[in-house]
């Protein structure tokens, strides 16, 4: 059950780790955060040539086969450095979605140019009215010779403005919430009829409603299976989130323990109040839950268990909220420090919030484990 | 959740699946067990064990344990636990004779262990006085020397069935002028030795566990002194580290949280807005259990690999015991009116009690519970034994 590396999952994490603490400091991302566009070209080139864009995906389509713990080995170090370059929706998301549905062509096509970094891409799924739901989709696809045109609006979309391929869901046939009849398909960001309104978001990343008007779209797959594989897409999604959560969460808990050792009141050090004491051993054995948790999750990723998607909704239900309680808490114990965009603190409290929106909140994904407990 | 186990271990892990189905007394599969059993009840399952010579997995072969490793040792607790057994005084199996194949010499270890074994011996605990709860190391109890006697004077209390008890291993202050940790001695006492009284204690669920064991100059021959004198609280010590790992209890949540969704099933109809509410609430005591149980098997794993956990791993009192308290508080509120109800003690069948069978322990369960977060070193205690030894606070 405790995850014993191989040799090559130790060798990633270990240069995972050396390349980040050289090069990935907090006062690196903060100019990166803060450049035009939001993300570095250049760290992404040194991420493709680390194989860190291959490390998950399988050999056939041209990764190096490391599947789930690779995602979280990786996903667990960025978390750890809050780092914003899309690995999450290029690697993990995207190429996920290609290797699922994608044909030999199509893999043959798209996945080289993710791994060799050249290619940067994103999911459009989110729309105005769809909250968490896959199947709220009023998006439309129509026929169009051998390819679609796509009418419709995306909204909240993470990565697209450094994307060059979009992912977006859309309606081939039924009514707006039914199940059936949602497609995928490959968009080019920079096509005609698709256009881009920009815009920062919390955690420091960029982001866009797209409109879609007329748009060509290359179908992923086949027709009218679109949910069913985003839900698929959507329990790998959680694992790679919750390894990220959990990165942040040893982090807090490391800055927030060492800060109570030295920052004073009272003529004594603020950890040797009992009440914080008490509150920090709950952020570690919170952070200790959510690691045993998420290695759980991976393990099943990697075997595919058959109650995969209750689990991922479960882990993705207590890790957030155990995310949520720890960084509340380390802006808390840090005072008004906490408060400032200085510190290291804040941005990991606004990364966790993001994650726990994305792909379903807590308090989504708790009913979702509960009511397919009670289905089966 | 599993761990991994290699072909062997699998193997074993069902012949104990199989033999509890084929063994476990049906007499002792009462509502609730802790308080329903007499003396002799409660030691059928213990008397099966000790036959097959599984009784006492923690003890080194020499003595009588099974000499399982790591791995066989979590499979049979978790194989126990989940099959609902009643597992064997702990007082007895996993405190005092730990403490007695240790620190124990010859004439000790040959006189005790088998008797422990046995089930012919039941021990109780004789460590918290009206003045020591949390703080030990205060204890008041005398032992005074007189040639080859200890006289002891002192009052213990929450003993827990000290009323079954044939021996109670108690702290005893033997230094009065050293530091309090170090004026303590650990001391064997004949429950039958003239000064001893048993008082009980009834608690707020209406059951007799606990008592008052008052010694009045009790005479305790030298040779029940357990190691050196004086160095008792190192040995008491040990023993309170020998029963952290198994205080997670995932097999008995696991336990009680189905037979909760089935409560909830059946009285809470499913248009009512509490039906959700009741399934959020089991999902996510649900969650908790599993993340406390994929913890448990990290633990587990690193400890086959020779890594041990250390006080870390008191955040499995506190977590196990938080999560029990939180499932028998909401049975309590998924049996709705029935909740007003509660069983006299002793227990029996001829007494009319209102409302479904799966509800009838639900008000005294609830009640009891409420112990766990302070026996054993309160939940506060075990938080504190982190911040200081793992967080360095």
């Amino acid at each position: 059950m405790d995850i014993q590396f191989t040799e090559e999952q130790e060798l990633l994490r270990s240069s995972v780790q050396r390349l980040l603490r050289d090069q990935y400091d907090f006062e690196a991302r903060r100019k990166i955060v803060a450049s035009e566009e939001g993300f570095s070209r250049k760290q992404w080139a040194v991420f493709a040539e680390l194989g860190l864009l291959a490390a998950p995906l399988s050999e056939g389509a041209g990764g190096l086969g490391g599947g789930p713990l690779s995602t979280m080995i990786v996903m667990h170090e960025f978390g750890r450095h809050l780092v914003v370059e899309p690995f999450f929706e290029t690697v993990v998301v995207a190429a996920g979605l290609i290797e699922q549905m994608g044909s030999p062509e199509q893999q043959q096509s798209f996945i080289p140019s993710i791994v060799d970094g050249s290619k940067i891409w994103t999911l459009a799924w989110t729309e105005k009215a769809s909250r968490f739901d896959f199947a709220n989709v009023t998006t439309r696809a129509r026929r169009e010779g051998s390819d679609y045109v796509l009418t419709g609006a995306k909204t909240m979309v993470v990565a697209a403005p450094w994307a060059d391929y979009l992912i977006v869901s859309a309606r081939t046939s039924g009514d707006d919430r039914d199940r059936g009849g949602v497609s995928l398909f490959v968009v080019d960001r920079r096509a005609t009829g698709v256009d881009l309104q920009s815009f920062k978001t919390i955690d420091g990343r960029r982001a866009a409603e797209v409109s879609l008007r007329d748009a060509r779209g290359q179908l992923l797959g086949v027709e009218g299976k679109g949910v069913a594989a985003l839900e698929a897409c959507r329990d790998r999604a959680i694992g790679a989130l919750c390894a990220e959560t959990v990165g942040a969460i040893g982090e807090l808990n490391a800055a927030t323990l060492d800060y109570s050792k030295t920052r004073k009141q009272f003529g004594t050090t603020i950890g040797s109040f009992q009440v914080l004491q008490h509150r920090m051993v709950d952020m570690f054995i919170a952070h200790q839950e959510a690691l045993s948790l998420m290695q759980h999750l991976s393990l099943s990723l990697s075997a595919g268990d058959s109650a995969l998607s209750r689990l991922a909704s479960g882990a993705k239900s207590k890790i957030g909220d155990a995310g949520k309680f720890v960084a509340d808490q380390a802006v808390q114990l840090h005072g008004g420090m906490g408060m400032t965009d200085e510190l290291n603190v804040g941005h990991y409290f606004k990364r966790i919030s993001s994650i726990n929106i994305q792909f379903g909140d807590p308090a989504f994904h708790v009913l979702r484990y509960a009511q397919l407990d009670a289905a089966a | 959740m599993e761990l991994n186990l290699s072909r062997e271990d699998a193997a074993f892990r069902d012949e104990v699946r199989t033999f509890i189905a084929e063994n476990y007394p049906q007499e002792m599969r009462v509502p609730n067990p802790e308080t329903d059993l007499t003396k002799e009840q409660s030691l059928l399952w213990h008397r099966i064990l000790h036959k097959k010579g599984w009784l006492a997995p923690l003890w080194p072969k020499e003595y009588g344990g099974p000499g399982w490793s790591v791995t066989r040792r979590f499979i049979f607790e978790q194989e126990t636990s989940r099959a609902g057994t009643l597992p064997p005084l702990a007082f007895s199996v996993t405190m005092v004779g730990p403490v007695i194949y240790t620190f124990g010499n010859e004439a000790q270890k040959k006189k005790f262990l088998p008797r422990i074994l046995s089930g012919e011996d039941w021990w109780c605990q004789g460590y918290s006085e009206p003045g020591s709860g949390s703080d030990l190391a205060t204890v008041r109890t005398k032992a005074v020397r007189d040639g080859d006697h200890y006289i002891v004077n002192g009052h213990k209390t929450w003993t827990t069935l000290a009323q079954h008890a044939d021996w109670i291993f108690c702290l005893v202050r033997t230094d009065p002028t050293a530091k309090p940790q170090s004026g303590i001695s650990f001391l064997l006492i004949d429950m039958k030795s003239p000064g001893v009284t048993v008082r009980p204690i009834i608690t707020i669920d209406g059951s007799h566990e606990v008592n008052d064991v008052f010694l009045e100059d009790v005479r305790v021959p030298v040779e029940n002194l357990v190691g050196e004198e004086n160095k008792g609280w190192t040995y008491a010590k040990f023993l309170l580290g020998n029963e952290r790992t198994s205080m997670a209890g995932i097999g008995r949540s696991t336990r009680y949280i189905s037979r909760l969704k089935k409560i909830v099933k059946a009285e809470i109809p499913a248009d009512d807005p509490a039906h959700l509410e009741f399934l959020r609430d089991i999902a996510r005591i649900e969650l908790d259990v599993l993340a406390l149980e994929a913890t448990e098997l990290r633990v587990v794993a690193q400890m086959a690999r020779g890594i041990d956990p250390g006080p870390a791993a008191s955040l499995f009192k506190i977590r196990g015991t938080e999560i029990f308290q939180n499932i028998t508080e909401l049975t309590h509120r998924a049996i709705g009116n029935y909740g007003l109800a509660i069983r006299e003690h002793p227990v029996s069948a001829n007494r009319f009690m209102p409302g479904p069978d799966y509800g009838h322990t639900a008000s005294e369960k609830y009640l009891n519970a409420r112990k766990l977060s302070i026996y054993g070193g309160s939940n506060e205690i075990q938080r504190n034994i982190i911040a200081k030894a793992v967080l360095g606070l």
